[in-house]
């Protein structure tokens, strides 16, 4: 480079913005412009108003979701950090401790499929190590549109890839996650990364910028004029119905590099190792702005940047694009004078470049400076990029269409239906993830007991820097990730708690105690009034579920405007719980049948404790002539004190191995459920007393199908009993065929090839 | 007194804590060594494990053939002691010519992590040394480029001289007469795309990659371990 670049000679810097429709383009209202004055007490500039309007979006500031949010119980024994800060961090006891975050980027993937994936995975990794956490595991909860679209084959391999070539390379495992379809998201895939990382807990350290004369030392990537304005003109925005207009789009999209993020994880956490720094914050949405102003106001501080020392990649800059640049793979550390040179040289073996770029100061205004003595371009109250941003109590109203389906006194049964055309149903349910999972490292660290395709991922507690303790050596954690949208499209409020119920179930039938959970709240644009109101019952059917079950919400993500040409996605909340194991040890009961054993489900029977209504197999029947789906009435209850007492009996079947296999019963119902676990376990089954279709793919919370050794079952449905848990025993395992009495009767081999085949068939054949 | 192997680390490197860790479970001293090292003073034996050697950027292997360590690396191979290449450190080896061939994207183009069934071809190599040959073990792999390639002279004698160490039983990857495994003339250098300390836990669901590294540690204390590991005994071994 040939010196520093004269910032200040470029025109738009220190001007006052002159055209009164400049907040507009880059995202502001003419309210929050005029609030901005207000707070000034002058006229903002160009940069003054471009830092706002990146803190102030949709995406940073969660201005639409706030008011909602507080209603999630974000406390618990055992939640070190919770929610509002980069990740939310568990005690594991021992010594150690866990950091969670799930993170959407759902709207650069629908651009640019394998950027956006790629650069969702680095966010939430370095939003794990900022706390001092090694990242140990990733998890993908990924929904597409129908695979019978070019465009969505093109979208589910390019995040595929995306995920596989920056996880892998970055040396962070993917451990598990969801790969789901429905026609909602064909606009609009979904993209949530989960991280999660252990650490000693004496290592944690929080984003905070303390110390006058402290220096802002930058490090990693330089600054390029990649992903400005992503948080405001890509994430906080809808798409519209032209394809082109999206794909220029594609600058906003920044560029993900795995091999700088890895060298930048390895030396931030020698850093933290070390003591060298006193806080440190990872650049994500709105890039320097909202780093630099996050940790002086965290610590009640205020910075200085001199944006002529910011490392560039390109001459010419606006001190605007320096600012909002989200340029990936940069960390922004907080370092006393004195332990300047040893950072830098922990720094250079890493071969990660480190510039002093700014330096913490009294007063608790960020400024923006030309030239540590030069120009003054900016001077905004540091906390008022957060804490002033504009909180919207947005109108809110309840569906129009919802009320009949929602309604109906009378749900319409199926009519009866052929074995050969139930066999066909169940065929077209069944497809192996694994095209997905075998293209991520799953096995680094040596800690997957149970990878992907299993209910939930069971973990070893250990990581480099952060080995099992004597205590912790024998215990393990578990993870899950669920969404459903057809049941949240039915009744937010109910579905989302019967997500908590998933997710919970899911990590207790790998043997786990569930701690907490996280979520991600993939919503539609917030100007409707109907995905409002969506938004807002989710939040208290999560809130609801969490506090009956004991679980604290210790961080969350909510991604909004998920919108094609006006038509908003169905509601998606996901939920992620995490789960403690006591005693990790082999052979984990998978989902799977065990030939020879009894097969028996757990939880609630009869018509009332299921539902056709937002059901995989109702989502892949035809419309009625109407045109219209058939209405199938509300979702099944919840019953959450038979749901608490449920985890804690499954959770202690598996533990204590008294089962073989366990499944949860989601969506397919038992059908699915059954098939799965033959397919898995290589066995057929005889399964007798299912009630018609609606009994075999009715879905409803709290029921698990467990394989159970012959000389086990006395045992376990006297546990079931003593639990107060509905048990009976429904049949066994073994033969080569999947017979259920007068519904089904269907060879595994077919099953097992269409589990194979369907994915792969999918992607062979060029279709438009 | 315990063997003692260096696990070399290179910018974008992530498995050297797994291998450190598998190393020591079968009775091994490790030590990291960092890229830039000119010498490996106290070593039996050197690991170059998988991951991602300088982001593998232009080709795997291509640039940390040149990083400083490598030096070493052949000077200690030269002197007879074993030195085995896992995953991108088979493609290192290669790079560096202490290995023939070179392993190309898999058939399918598509990145591949599975347990793959092994077969052990020869008991000549200082990683099978022990070892029945036509015994089968369950190793994971975890590779985009994972797919070896040979002209067919090399072939011919890497066949003929017993040099191929490991062959898949179900080739996942395309590569040329299944193989997962090559050594050199001599047999104690050695590269590998599987992982064996991917399956060094029964918990993992194999240990088999113990039979390995138990192995390469019986080699590593074996009658050619080097007493003083200094200079002019490398170069007389070397000659």
């Amino acid at each position: 480079m040939s010196g520093p670049v004269p910032l200040w000679a470029m025109g738009t810097g220190a001007a006052h913005s002159s055209d009164v429709s400049l907040h507009r383009e880059l995202g502001l209202t003419d309210e929050e412009a005029a609030r901005v004055e207000q707070i000034l007490g002058h006229r903002p500039n160009h940069l003054e108003l471009a830092m706002y309007a990146v803190m102030w979006s949709e995406h940073c500031s969660y201005k639409s979701s706030r008011v909602h949010l507080r209603r999630l119980p974000g406390e618990g024994p055992g939640v070190l950090v919770g929610p509002g800060e980069n990740a939310g961090v568990i005690d594991a006891g021992d010594g150690l401790a866990i950091a969670l975050r799930i993170e959407s980027h759902n709207h650069p993937s629908a651009v640019e499929p394998y950027q956006g994936a790629a650069t969702g995975a680095g966010g939430i990794i370095r939003d794990i190590f900022t706390m001092g956490a090694r990242p140990v595991a990733l998890m993908d909860s990924l929904r597409f549109g129908p695979l019978g679209e070019a465009r969505n084959r093109w979208l589910t391999s390019g995040v595929v890839s995306g995920i596989s070539g920056y996880g892998n390379a970055v040396g962070v495992p993917t451990v598990g996650g969801e790969l789901e379809f429905a026609p909602c998201y064909s606009g609009n895939p979904l993209v949530n990364v989960l991280c999660c990382g252990l650490l000693p807990k004496e290592r944690l350290v929080l984003a905070r910028a303390a110390g006058e004369g402290n220096l802002a030392v930058l490090l990693g990537s330089a600054t390029g004029r990649d992903g400005i304005g992503g948080a405001s003109v890509l994430a906080s925005a809808a798409f519209g119905a032209d394809a082109e207009a999206e794909a220029a789009k594609r600058p906003n999209v920044q560029v993900g590099d795995p091999f700088e993020e890895k060298r930048l994880i390895e030396a931030t956490l020698e850093l933290l190792d070390r003591r060298l720094v006193a806080g440190i914050q990872d650049l994500g949405a709105a890039g320097l702005t909202s780093a630099a102003s996050e940790t002086a106001s965290r610590g009640g501080m205020g910075m200085d940047i001199d944006v002529s020392a910011v490392p560039l990649r390109e001459p010419g800059m606006e001190p605007f694009e320096i600012m909002t640049s989200e340029s990936q793979e940069r960390m922004l550390a907080i370092v006393a004078p004195e332990a300047l040179d040893q950072v830098v040289g922990v720094c250079k073996r890493w071969e990660v470049r480190a510039s002093v770029v700014g330096r913490v100061t009294a007063g608790g205004h960020l400024r923006v400076l030309a030239g540590w003595d030069g120009e003054v371009l900016a001077d905004v109250p540091a906390a008022s990029l957060h804490e002033d941003a504009p909180l919207y109590e947005r109108p809110m109203s309840k569906p129009v269409k919802l009320v009949s389906a929602n309604g109906a006194s009378r749900p319409a049964a199926p009519p009866p239906a052929s074995p050969e055309r139930i066999a066909k149903d169940l065929l077209a349910m069944v497809y192996d993830p694994s095209w997905a999972y075998r293209q991520y490292d799953h096995q680094l660290f040596l800690n997957t007991a149970l990878g992907p395709g299993a209910d939930a991922a069971v973990l070893r507690l250990s990581a480099p820097g952060a080995r099992p303790t004597p205590g912790s050596a024998e215990r393990g954690m578990a993870l899950s990730t669920d969404g459903n949208p057809r049941w949240c499209a039915i009744d937010p409020r109910a579905g989302t708690a019967l997500l908590v119920a998933e997710s919970t179930l899911n990590v207790a039938c790998t043997g786990a105690r569930p701690v907490a959970i996280v979520n991600c709240l993939n919503f539609g644009n917030p100007e409707h009034p109907e995905v409002m109101w969506q938004l807002s019952e989710s939040v208290d059917g999560m809130a609801e579920a969490c506090r009956a079950l004991g679980l604290p919400v210790v961080g969350g993500n909510v991604s909004l405007y998920n919108e094609t040409a006006g038509a908003d996605i169905d509601p998606t909340p996901v939920v992620a719980t995490l789960g403690l194991v006591d005693h990790l040890r082999p052979g984990i009961p998978g989902p799977s049948l065990t030939a020879g054993d009894e097969i028996v489900l757990l939880g609630p029977g009869g018509p009332a404790s299921r539902s056709l209504a937002g059901s995989r197999w109702e989502a892949q029947q035809p419309l009625g002539e109407s045109g219209q789906a058939a209405d199938r009435g509300g979702l099944a209850p919840l019953d959450l004190a038979l749901h608490r007492r449920l985890l804690d009996l499954v959770a202690a079947l598996v533990d204590e191995r008294l089962v073989q296999g366990a499944h949860d019963v989601s969506d397919g119902g038992i059908g699915l459920a059954l098939a799965e676990m033959a397919v898995k376990g290589g066995t057929g089954c005889r399964v007798r007393g299912i009630e018609g279709t609606e009994g075999l793919f009715g879905e409803g919370p709290s029921k698990v199908v467990l394989s159970v050794a012959p000389d086990r079952v006395a045992e376990v449905t006297e546990r079931a009993e003593a639990a107060a848990v509905p048990a009976r025993r429904i049949g066994t395992a073994g033969g080569e065929r999947l017979t259920i009495d007068g519904l089904v009767d269907l060879s595994v081999a077919d099953l097992a090839s269409a589990w194979t085949g369907n994915l792969p068939a999918v992607f062979a054949t060029p279709q438009t | 007194m315990a063997v003692r192997v260096g696990v070399v680390v290179f910018p974008g490197t992530n498995c050297e804590h797994d291998v450190a860790e598998a190393l020591e479970r079968v009775g091994a001293e490790t030590e990291l060594v960092w890229h830039t090292a000119t010498s490996l003073p106290g070593l039996d034996a050197v690991v170059l494990p998988g991951g991602f050697a300088h982001g593998d950027y232009l080709r795997p292997g291509a640039i940390a053939r040149f990083s400083p360590v490598m030096t070493a690396v052949i000077e200690l191979a030269r002197a007879g002691a074993p030195v085995v290449g896992i995953c991108n450190g088979f493609q290192i080896l290669t790079e560096a010519h202490l290995l023939p061939g070179a392993l190309q994207k898999n058939r399918g183009l598509s990145f591949l992590c599975q347990v793959a069934e092994l077969e052990v071809v020869t008991d000549r190599s200082a990683l099978t040394a022990g070892l029945a040959p036509g015994l089968r073990i369950r190793v994971p792999v975890n590779h985009f480029e994972g797919n070896y390639t040979a002209s067919p002279e090399v072939l011919r004698s890497l066949e003929e001289e017993g040099r191929v160490v490991l062959r898949y039983v179900g080739n996942p990857n395309g590569s040329v007469h299944d193989i997962a495994g090559v050594c050199s003339e001599t047999g104690n250098v050695v590269g590998l795309m599987p992982h064996p300390e991917r399956a060094s836990r029964e918990l993992l669901g194999s240990t088999d990659g113990l039979l390995l590294l138990r192995s390469l540690l019986a080699t590593a204390a074996g009658p050619q371990r080097r007493a003083g590991q200094t200079g002019p005994a490398l170069a007389g071994a070397g000659a």
